[in-house]
């Protein structure tokens, strides 16, 4: 039996009088890979924000490793071992990519620095040839790859990510695709991944939910969803790929 | 020409006095995108402690420069740690409970600090001017002329040293250090901020407590400069310092540092070879000139961001 690690019960949260998700429910085990996949404007990043406590859950529960998060200030639950990627990146322009991924790692013990960026490095060696450039002048793909150094420089126990995959070229989408698996069987990293991206991201998670309108309205493996008749005709272009 | 040597001198130091104070405005410009109005008499009451702190220990003029400095040291220390509670409980009690309210309404909060800061300097230390005895006198004279002698006086040049390495050491801070990558990190994506881990709260409290340590340190130097205070001189240096920030582009360090030595060498100057009457006036116009044509500033960057 593994261990939940996230458990989202019943939350709802408003953008001023609209709400955006209804009663959502989902669980993440630790050493899993699962997704959430769904329409532009769903409500998928709504729910990463909400988990780390940026839109606050008005209804419902949010718990991690056993413990209550919901009510939580955002840099606490950071430091619990929650790690985002966000949707659109969000990297810091002007600083450099050694600079962001410092920023990553504000919340580990120094000690622990020089490896951790040694590793990074060896993950996307791109990041080490620019580690002195400004990261706004990096290019898109360089900007997703140094969004998850940066996740990944916090030694998350769950790593969340918006949308990796988002204008990318194919083949840098897909090199993103297969480090998450790398890292998830060789170190256990625990993933939560939310993309519009439905065939790369159903073949890669263990478990896929899909988010409708806020609500979720379908759950199952990766490969239940793969070959639902619905996610086919809506995520998959019709008879997949 | 030696006069204008002399003026030079005069505006440099003058303007090391404003750009310390236009730190201030364009740190906290930086990271909450607010006008604090309450700055300069947060320099004013650095100046007031600093006179206190003074006379509490009986400090007289010296002739020894080495001890003034060391005295004076002391003075700013105590001075800074002061003015950065009041910068922390500004912060605290009128800006923090507005933060996601209208753009506005800690604007109007700023100028209602900005009023009782005045009115309790007032109130408590008495409205006439307080005169202070040179600490640090003499100097040294650089060039004889025909007709116009150049001086540079001791304190001229403790103030220009001094302002160098206080901004030295700033920009260490900010640029080097985990304190100031997280107030950078903050000025260019607060919400990002908090996703990786940082109390944003704590920063912002930090921001405001380091300008106000910086417009202290500027308060004793107008004090031992000009050798008089009343509770009124933080609004018109506030104002310039606050030009010399928007001259310097909002936001931009550098650009405030800049700024101020620009405002006090425009100042200087108009009062030397026009009106000193009106050497406000000539600031203020800087302010609403560079608005008008140039309202990103010397060092600022346009409003446009890439997506």
């Amino acid at each position: 039996m593994t261990q939940n690690l996230l458990a989202v019960r019943g939350v709802e949260t408003f953008y001023g009088r609209n709400q955006a998700l209804y009663g959502i429910d989902m669980d993440v085990n630790e050493g899993e890979i699962v997704t959430m996949i769904g329409a532009n404007g769903a409500g998928k990043s709504t729910l990463m924000m909400a988990i780390c406590g940026v839109n606050r859950a008005v209804r419902g529960s949010v718990t991690f490793a056993g413990k209550p998060i919901h009510e939580m200030p955002t840099h606490e639950i950071i430091r619990l071992g929650i790690s985002q990627s966000p949707e659109g990146r969000r990297i810091f322009p002007r600083m450099s990519v050694y600079e962001n991924l410092q920023m990553g790692a504000v919340t580990i013990d120094p000690k622990y620095f020089a490896d951790d960026l040694a590793r990074m490095y060896a993950l996307f060696p791109i990041l080490e040839k620019r580690h002195a450039q400004r990261a706004g002048t990096l290019s898109g793909g360089e900007q997703q790859m140094l969004a998850i150094g940066r996740a990944l420089m916090a030694r998350p126990r769950l790593l969340l990510l918006d949308e990796p995959s988002l204008g990318l070229a194919p083949l840098v989408a897909k090199t993103i695709f297969d480090t998450l698996r790398e890292l998830n069987q060789s170190q256990g990293l625990t993933v939560f991944l939310v993309e519009q991206n439905a065939y790369h991201a159903l073949r890669l998670a263990s478990r896929g939910y899909v988010m409708v309108n806020g609500r979720i309205t379908l759950s199952g493996t990766g490969s239940e969803l793969l070959n639902h008749p619905e996610v086919g005709a809506a995520y998959l272009g019709g008879s997949g790929h | 020409m030696n006069y204008f040597i002399q003026q030079l001198i005069n505006g440099i130091t003058l303007g090391s006095i404003y750009g310390l104070i236009a730190i201030g405005y364009t740190m906290v410009y930086g990271i909450i995108g607010m006008i604090n109005f309450a700055h300069g008499d947060v320099f004013m009451v650095g100046a007031f402690v600093s006179l206190i702190t003074i006379i509490i220990f009986g400090i007289t003029g010296t002739s020894s420069v080495a001890v003034g400095i060391g005295v004076l040291i002391l003075v700013a220390a105590i001075s800074m740690v002061i003015a950065g509670i009041y910068g922390w409980t500004i912060e605290r009690l009128a800006y923090r409970p507005l933060r996601g309210s209208f753009r506005l309404a800690p604007l109007i909060t700023a100028i209602g600090v900005s009023i009782f800061l005045q009115n309790f300097i007032q109130a408590t230390q008495g409205a006439r001017v307080k005169p202070l005895q040179a600490i640090i006198s003499g100097g040294f004279t650089i060039l004889e002329g025909n007709d116009f002698v150049v001086r540079v006086t001791y304190m001229q040049i403790l103030i220009v040293v001094l302002t160098f390495l206080l901004m030295t050491g700033f920009t260490y801070l900010i640029s080097k250090t985990s304190l100031g990558r997280a107030q950078r990190a903050c000025e260019q994506d607060m919400k990002m901020a908090m996703l990786l881990g940082i109390d944003v709260n704590t920063t912002i409290s930090t921001t405001f407590v380091i300008g106000a340590a910086l417009a202290a340190v500027a308060g004793l130097m107008y004090l031992l400069y000009y050798g008089v205070i009343d509770f009124y001189i933080g609004f018109s240096a506030g104002i310039k310092a606050f030009t010399a920030a928007v001259l310097g582009g909002v936001g931009s360090l550098p650009g405030a540092m800049l700024g101020g030595l620009v405002i006090g060498l425009i100042e200087v100057f108009f009062a030397a070879y026009f009106s000193s009457e009106y050497k406000d006036v000539a600031a203020f116009s800087m302010l609403i000139v560079v608005l008008i044509f140039m309202p990103q500033g010397l060092l600022g960057r346009p409003e446009i961001e890439k997506v």
